[in-house]
């Protein structure tokens, strides 16, 4: 019987990649653990073993292939002795991993418009780049323009970064810019802190802001009051950065939103973006800014692909939230990957006619409260989608926000359409019923309104 | 190596294994420290600073049980010749200094203006943290001197970056780490050693021991008491010193800064000392005897200790009652100024929280 050989997931947010080499031929006799092909993803090139022993009966996916689906079967093994007619499927490597709702690609129909805009973006030029890629050139960049500038984490020099972020960083800058550190988190964010304090320009690069708890005393009682206490004498310009959020099947204490945490300290600047330009021109000014930032991405929305600005000149306000799509009925708030999921929700909510404004905050400290009520005062009723719990949340700070300021402009009760209050579980479907989607945004958004 | 002299828990120094001996052989070392031969001058300096910050700590003291001070105060009281023998060794301007919540006498070992130490503790504007920072939280990036912690062995992470950015700029410098016997049991002093080793940085590491941390005595709290001896899995060579003489302490500064500056990497120093006050003045003091306390007064007193040597050197009482005198008149204005400093205007609850506006 022929076994089917599937492209595998190579990560947890695998979605696609590259069937860049091929080391059999058909015909030839494979056994358990022979490499059979080259994979590429966004990340890395891994090798592709064989798990079963037998004849390779056709290759079905050239060498070359670019955008190879995960679970596409890319080959057949049969098996010699197998006189067996029934066909059967067999999955070999890792099974493909059902995406979670919100990892879908951002929908084409939505209309972006920037009402806060780069120098860079005025003069027009754009160019296609992965998320990733925006927030190493925005680093490099900055390295460029600034000697005391430098990168510091777990497995961001020789590795190329844990999620390639950092990649290429070590060979433009050397190792005396860019620096491996041990596993070691609460003791290297002291040593950024203590750099920053004595006047360098850190970034420091969390693996994962899940690990950040270990060195959360470094980022607020070291960084982010240490300008207040002394008086404005001693400043901390420093970036904390790193993944933040639910990635993809990695369970609970991989997948969490630390926005509200952060967000809650007087003396820190909180960024959390969406798009790749808004990655790349709110990093930058983070590098540049005086105050110390903790700044927030997203795993999931490492790999897509955006248009950025052409140029090193793209820096973007912090503190100013953005109009990503214009609206009459309702106010979706979001940011980050809670973005996208709004946008998908506001165009299936056109087709049903009611018009949502979507706005991404992008800095979540300090809130720009001005472009949230603006927008409510216009539409009269506001949701908050988050990829994150309800208590507490960034929702929770906006409510306050429309209850306080915003009283008067409410004609239905502000909701907070988040992920369920529980942690994140680990089977697929629990995953996916925990995480907030477009359907929820939609439902919730359709209870404000009443319809 | 210069054993501490102070009577409080002799815990008998353990005696190193051979074969922890034959390890430690072959690596090299720090010479051996020796007691720094200080001129007539010097040593009248020194007495007199570590004076200034005997009395200096009196009077907050006082001020404190007057209610004029709030909070925590943690006294340096006894532990002067370790800030004095150290930063009296340093380069002004180059090298850095970081400390913990007991940073009096690290202010005042730099000569920063004592009334605006007191009027921080008295939390006015004229404080050095315009009253915002209180006693454990003032700094003056002037001196290079980057605080005043209040979070126990966090000052060891941030002096480690103080470090690393003295080799990134290359400028010379050497950074002093002081924290407690207490904040070495802490977990991130260990992934500082092992950073500053790995990656040389030009970083002392000293272990202010005053033999407690609050109330637990050093023998309670750490399996290793020999605090010299918590850098060595790391390859840190440390020294113990008797804390209690400013010329053991500025001898042993001496090789400690020939070594790091040498890009040996860092060094630990354990200064053997005591603290005759409580832990700060809420503390009554309950886990040790006033035998104890006053035994060392007695025997190990450091300013006493700097008299006997000034007296070898000839220096009569007058001399020094002529430095008490002053020390006492500088103490008391710095207090009559800290009480009649206005406090902060309420528009500066706002100011400082961020650099830039957003």
């Amino acid at each position: 019987m022929a076994i089917e050989l599937k492209m595998p997931a190579l990560s947890p947010t695998m979605e696609e990649g590259t069937l860049a080499k091929w080391l059999v031929k058909e015909g030839d006799h494979v056994k358990s653990g022979d490499i059979l092909a080259e994979i590429e993803t966004d990340k890395a090139t891994m090798e592709f073993e064989a798990v079963d022993e037998g004849v390779i009966s056709s290759i079905n996916v050239a060498e070359g292939t670019d955008g190879v689906k995960v679970g596409t079967v890319i080959a057949l093994i049969t098996n010699a002795d197998e006189k067996s007619a029934a066909p059967s499927s067999k999955p070999v490597a890792s099974v493909p991993v059902e995406m979670p709702a919100h990892s879908a690609p951002p929908s084409n129909a939505s209309n972006p418009r920037p009402t806060e805009t780069s120098a860079a973006a005025a003069n027009g030029a754009m160019q296609t780049v992965t998320l990733r890629e925006a927030l190493r050139d925005a680093m490099a960049e900055e390295m460029r323009r600034d000697d005391r500038v430098f990168v510091m984490g777990e497995e961001v020099a020789e590795y190329q970064g844990a999620y390639k972020v950092t990649q290429g960083l070590l060979d433009e800058f050397g190792a005396r810019r860019v620096i491996d550190t041990p596993i070691t988190e609460y003791g290297f964010a002291g040593v950024g802190t203590g750099a920053a304090m004595g006047g360098l320009r850190p970034i420091i690069e969390f693996m994962t802001f899940n690990f950040a708890m270990q060195a959360i005393d470094h980022i607020i009682n070291s960084a982010a009051k240490t300008n207040y206490m002394s008086g404005g004498q001693m400043r901390c310009p420093i970036v904390f950065r790193g993944p933040n959020g639910a990635a993809a099947r990695v369970g609970a204490q991989h997948s969490q939103n630390y926005a509200p945490w952060y967000a809650s300290v007087p003396g820190l600047i909180v960024i959390a973006p969406y798009d790749a330009a808004d990655a790349k021109g709110l990093l930058k000014a983070a590098i540049r800014c005086e105050d110390p930032v903790v700044f927030l991405e997203n795993e999931l929305l490492y790999g897509r692909s955006y248009e950025v600005p052409m140029g090193d000149d793209h820096v973007l306000p912090i503190g100013k939230a953005r109009i990503m799509r214009e609206g009459t009925d309702v106010t979706i708030v979001s940011y980050s990957i809670g973005v996208g999921l709004s946008l998908e929700a506001a165009d299936r909510l056109a087709e049903d006619g009611i018009s949502a404004e979507v706005i991404d905050l992008r800095t979540i400290r300090p809130l720009d409260k001005a472009t949230v009520l603006a927008s409510l005062a216009k539409t009269n009723r506001l949701v908050v989608a988050e990829e994150g719990w309800p208590t507490c949340s960034v929702g929770s700070e906006i409510l306050a926000i429309c209850m306080e300021e915003g009283f008067d402009d409410l004609d239905a009760p502000v909701l907070r359409i988040t992920n369920e209050d529980v942690p994140m579980p680990y089977a697929a479907n629990l995953e996916k019923a925990m995480l907030v989607n477009a359907d929820k945004i939609v439902a919730g958004v359709r209870r404000t309104l009443g319809v | 190596m210069i054993l501490a002299t102070t009577p409080a828990k002799k815990s008998a120094s353990k005696k190193a294994s051979v074969s922890e001996d034959a390890a430690r052989a072959n690596r090299e070392r720090p010479t051996e420290p020796v007691p720094y031969k200080a001129t007539k001058e010097e040593l009248l300096k020194f007495y007199r600073d570590m004076l200034l910050i005997r009395r200096f700590e009196e009077k907050a003291g006082q001020l404190y049980g007057l209610g004029l001070i709030g909070g925590f105060c943690h006294l340096y009281i006894g532990q002067e010749a370790v800030a004095i023998g150290l930063q009296s060794a340093l380069t002004p301007g180059k090298d850095s200094v970081i400390t913990g919540y007991r940073d009096h006498g690290h202010m005042l070992a730099y000569g920063i203006d004592p009334n605006v130490i007191m009027a921080e503790l008295t939390g006015r504007a004229a404080g050095i943290s315009k009253g915002k920072g209180g006693s454990m939280h003032m700094f003056s990036t002037e001196h290079k001197f980057y605080g005043g912690h209040g979070i126990v062995g966090a000052q060891v992470s941030l002096g480690a970056g103080l470090a690393f950015g003295h080799k990134y700029a290359n400028d010379g410098g050497v950074c002093l780490a002081y924290f407690g016997d207490g904040a070495s049991n802490q977990g991130q002093v260990y992934e500082s050693f092992n950073m500053a080793e790995l990656w040389k940085l030009p970083i002392i590491f000293v272990i202010e021991n005053n033999q407690y941390a609050m109330g637990t005595s050093v023998n309670r709290a750490s399996s290793e008491d020999q605090l010299y001896r918590r850098g060595e899995s790391f390859r840190i060579p440390g020294i113990q010193v008797d804390g209690m003489d400013v010329l053991a302490v500025r001898g042993a500064a001496e090789v400690a800064l020939d070594w790091v500056r040498s890009g040996k990497g860092p060094v630990l120093l354990e200064m053997k000392t005591y603290r005759y006050r409580g832990h700060s003045m809420s503390d009554p003091a309950k886990y040790r005897s006033r035998d104890e306390v006053q035994s060392v007064r007695d025997n190990s007193d450091p300013i006493e200790g700097c008299k006997a040597y000034l007296a070898e050197m000839g220096v009569g009482e007058d001399a020094l009652k002529a430095i008490e005198k002053e020390i006492r008149q500088i103490v008391n204005e710095s207090a009559d100024f800290a009480e009649t400093s206005p406090e902060p205007d309420l528009s500066e609850l706002y100011t400082d929280v961020l650099v830039e506006q957003y």
